[in-house]
């Protein structure tokens, strides 16, 4: 049954959203468990949701489909994690922020300015030597970009991670039972 | 938003501001460490366990003549922590721990990793620094709750005396419901001291637990289906059905299908070994007949267990031809390490009692299979291939598996059986009869040496509890592992647990000798201890007699057939003070049946050179991939594991 490395270069993209109390220490613990199965994160981000008393963690990780399974029900073994959905690539809505650093002068900047515009992304920050872009959007767009501007020489790259929420009126956070978790 | 201060960030109070002073004005008046004791009396804890410490202190103060637990003074933290899965598992309950910060605190990581693999229920209570000095390296610091992360049920840091109450009554819950589990408190001594108004009883706030404990009707179904099927089942039952208290259900279960009931280690006793449908343990060091019953079942009834290795062997191997029905509290624990055709996930007792009604209503209908020719099959592997020793040793000393026989020969029915890990724990697991559940505690999963005294101890301290005292506890403990925890004696002779030990004393680290022996061409590298060696030259520490007479109990030792039976004689007749008896055996005796770890169980040898299952004549149903031996076919196999163990 076991397979580890739980991640391996072909394994499937898999994008896992996470409610859990918004408390100290529950990071660790859901990282902990991610380690220790030999998983490799591609991205994380946590963050409060519209509910104060909930905070929303996304993971994507190339992953095969039997660990994927096991780490879940750990997850689910966690007493702060309120709910867990792999979240179908087709069915949700997943972007990332990226601040991309460019090398670009006065002979190439209206080149990049160019990819700028095509791509719908902004300009932050100009430089006489470097361009600063911010873009949001899919991860294919933002390797897209990224394939681009590589020839004019990155000098700096950050990129946020994914976050996504399924298509549609509902919430997530409705199938968590009971409402505000207050009283601590 | 207020945000976060340093001190927010560590604590376990959310990082929103305070609504308003409203739970300030209900309740009593009192400190936290008042209120911590007031809390574990409300909970009804009776026995507590622990040491001391600066950072515990303010607790420790709040303990008094009149407070409503005893409390047993234990002389190191791993003690107090398998004192108490011994007392968790004697009675039912939950074990709990009182200890300092820092060392305190780090010398339980053992006994909560060992209670977290074995699901005992376990409340470890550690003092921590003052909030002020978390983070600052002060004296005694230790991240307890971090440190701890990987192998407790769940953990706090409580840094608020007012939380303390709703705490323990949550980590009291937790550790006791679902899986069982260790839980970790850890209490600054800002909590401790701080001002706080108590009341009972206490709101749970637990969002995210909510354990499953009733089976799905359309499982229940699916799983009668392949019992109507299968004309070889096997119950194979773990730890988790004696948690769950379920004895009389499997017993049932057992009686309505007709099937043999083979047990995990922690399981033996569940159903008594007097019934016939019992084969014994299965798996490495398993009964020949219970290693091959799940080898050539067609359909294996995993009951509380969860395919540990030692039971499984080469998992791609284990009961190759059995389709899987998996009763189990812990969903994660379903398809972990084999997928089963029907997961059932519930309580065991709760399970088994639905399963067995439908099974009653379907054999209503359709009648049930013939077991017969499944039957005579294991019967003829029981005949063929019992439970085997020498009794006498090639110089002279006591043969190891005589003498548990002796004592199980010897004991009260309603004695309570302790180990170590080692060679001893095999041999107890395997030669004793046991006729009650709740009545063997031994450290499985995480094999801690040294867990044999302090939980005889722990197990001695509910005996008194639940039983006046009247069920015995035996201590069958090697030489090796009992030096690891030796210091407990004391705690025994002044807590008045009047344990019984019996040290099967060969001066090696057997079961690692005995690796040694067949995979590591006998270099038996570190694992003399030359604490009972028979020649006069040689040196004897420690001296096991001497070391019970400075702790004040009793100390036999016993060197042969005669001294063994009148030194357990007089050891079942002395209850007021622990007793200790040396038994010398002999050093290269081993255990049997084996399998090699990481091979596959149809490799089974039940003495060195037998290996049944290899052989076509045994059984009907073989196996594809099995080869003919050799005649050094064992030996051959056994050291290719070589290099994959250790």
């Amino acid at each position: 049954m076991a397979i580890y490395p739980a991640s391996t270069p072909h394994s499937e993209r898999h994008t896992l959203s996470v409610l859990v109390e918004n408390r100290p220490g529950v990071l660790a613990r859901i990282a902990g468990l991610f380690a220790r199965r030999a998983f490799n994160i591609n991205s994380l981000s946590v963050s409060p949701t519209e509910r104060p008393d909930i905070s929303r963690v996304t993971v994507t990780a190339d992953v095969e489909q039997v660990p994927l399974e096991q780490i879940i029900k750990q997850l689910n073994k966690l007493l702060h994690v309120l709910k867990i959905v792999d979240l179908d690539n087709t069915d949700a809505v997943q972007r990332e922020l990226v601040l991309i650093k460019v090398a670009a002068n006065e002979t190439n900047r209206s080149d990049v300015l160019e990819i700028v515009r095509l791509f719908r992304v902004r300009v932050v920050d100009v430089h006489p030597e470097s361009l600063t872009i911010e873009a949001t959007g899919d991860e294919g767009k933002i390797d897209a970009l990224l394939g681009l501007l590589d020839d004019f020489g990155v000098i700096e790259l950050v990129r946020s991670g994914a976050v996504a929420v399924t298509r549609g009126p509902h919430a997530l956070s409705e199938k968590v039972v009971g409402s505000e978790i207050t009283g601590r | 938003m207020v945000s976060p201060t340093p001190l927010q960030a560590f604590s376990a109070v959310p990082k929103a501001p305070k609504t308003s002073k409203q739970t300030l004005v209900d309740g009593e008046k009192m400190t936290g460490a008042q209120a911590l004791i007031r809390t574990l009396e409300d909970l009804g804890v009776q026995d507590v366990f622990g040491i001391p410490g600066g950072a515990i202190l303010p607790v420790y103060h709040q303990i008094h003549d009149d407070t409503k637990f005893r409390f047993v003074l234990m002389r190191h933290e791993q003690g107090a922590g398998h004192a108490a899965e011994g007392y968790a598992v004697a009675t039912g309950r939950v074990g709990v721990c009182i200890v300092t910060s820092g060392p305190g605190a780090t010398n339980m990581v053992t006994p909560i990793a060992d209670a977290n693999m074995d699901s005992v229920p376990l409340v470890v209570i550690s003092g921590q620094v003052g909030v002020d000095s978390i983070g600052t390296d002060a004296f005694q610091e230790a991240d307890t709750v971090g440190i701890t992360y990987p192998v407790v049920k769940h953990s706090y840091l409580v840094t608020d005396a007012q939380d303390i109450p709703r705490v323990l009554a949550e980590a009291h819950y937790i550790a006791r419901t679902g899986r069982p589990g260790p839980v970790v408190v850890d209490i600054t001594k800002t909590a401790q001291v701080g001002d706080m108004y108590y009341s009972w009883p206490q709101k749970l706030l637990l969002p995210g637990y909510n354990p499953t404990t009733k089976p799905h009707g359309h499982v229940l179904r699916e799983a009668v289906k392949l019992f109507e099927q299968s004309y070889r089942p096997v119950l194979y039952v773990g730890g988790g059905a004696v948690r769950s208290n379920a004895g009389a259900q499997v017993k049932e279960l057992a009686d309505l299908t007709d099937s043999p009931i083979v047990t995990t280690l922690p399981a033996r006793g569940i159903v008594p070994d007097s019934d016939p449908k019992v084969l014994g343990m299965l798996g490495m060091h398993g009964t020949l007949a219970a290693t091959a019953a799940a080898q050539k079942c067609d359909l294996l009834v995993a009951i509380g267990a969860r395919f540990d290795d030692r039971v499984t062997g080469k998992m791609e191997a284990f009961a190759p031809a059995a389709r899987v029905v998996h009763i189990d509290i812990d969903p994660a624990e379903i398809g972990k390490r084999r997928q089963p055709d029907v997961p059932i996930v519930g309580d065991v007792a709760e399970v088994l009692n639905a399963l067995n009604a439908e099974i009653k209503r379907g054999q209503a209908i359709h009648g049930k299979p013939s077991l017969k020719p499944w039957w005579n099959l294991i019967n003829s592997w029981r005949e063929k291939y019992p439970m085997k020793y020498d009794e006498t040793t090639p110089d002279g000393t006591l043969s190891p598996q005589w003498v548990v026989e002796e004592l199980s020969r010897q004991a009260s029915p309603s004695t309570i059986w302790v180990s170590g890990v080692g060679q001893h724990q095999m041999w107890a697991s395997q030669l004793i009869d046991f006729e009650n559940p709740h009545s063997w505690i031994s450290s499985g999963g995480l094999g801690t040496m040294g867990f044999g005294l302090p939980a005889a101890i722990g197990a001695r301290v509910g005996s008194a509890r639940d039983f006046g005292g009247k069920k015995p506890v035996w201590l069958i403990d090697g030489d090796g592992s009992f030096q690891m925890t030796s210091e407990e004696l004391a705690a025994a002779f002044v807590d008045n647990a009047p344990v019984k030990i019996a040290i099967l004393n060969n001066s090696v680290y057997g079961m690692v000798r005995q690796w040694q022996t067949l995979f590591y061409d006998k270099h038996y590298s570190q694992t003399s201890i030359q604490d009972g060696e028979n020649t006069e030259d040689i040196i004897n520490v420690p001296d096991f007699v001497k070391l019970a007479d400075a702790y004040g109990c009793v100390g036999i030792r016993a060197t042969t057939q005669d001294e063994a039976k009148a030194a357990i004689k007089r050891a079942n007749e002395i209850n007021d003070r622990p007793v200790l008896i040396d038994f010398r055996v002999y050093k290269d005796a081993m255990v049997w049946p084996m399998v090699a770890a990481g091979q596959s169980n149809d490799t089974v040898t039940y003495m060195p050179g037998v290996q049944p299952l290899l052989h076509h004549d045994s059984t009907d149903h073989i196996a594809d991939d099995d080869q003919p031996q050799d005649d050094n076919g064992s030996e051959a196999k056994a050291d290719n594991t070589a290099t994959a163990e250790n």
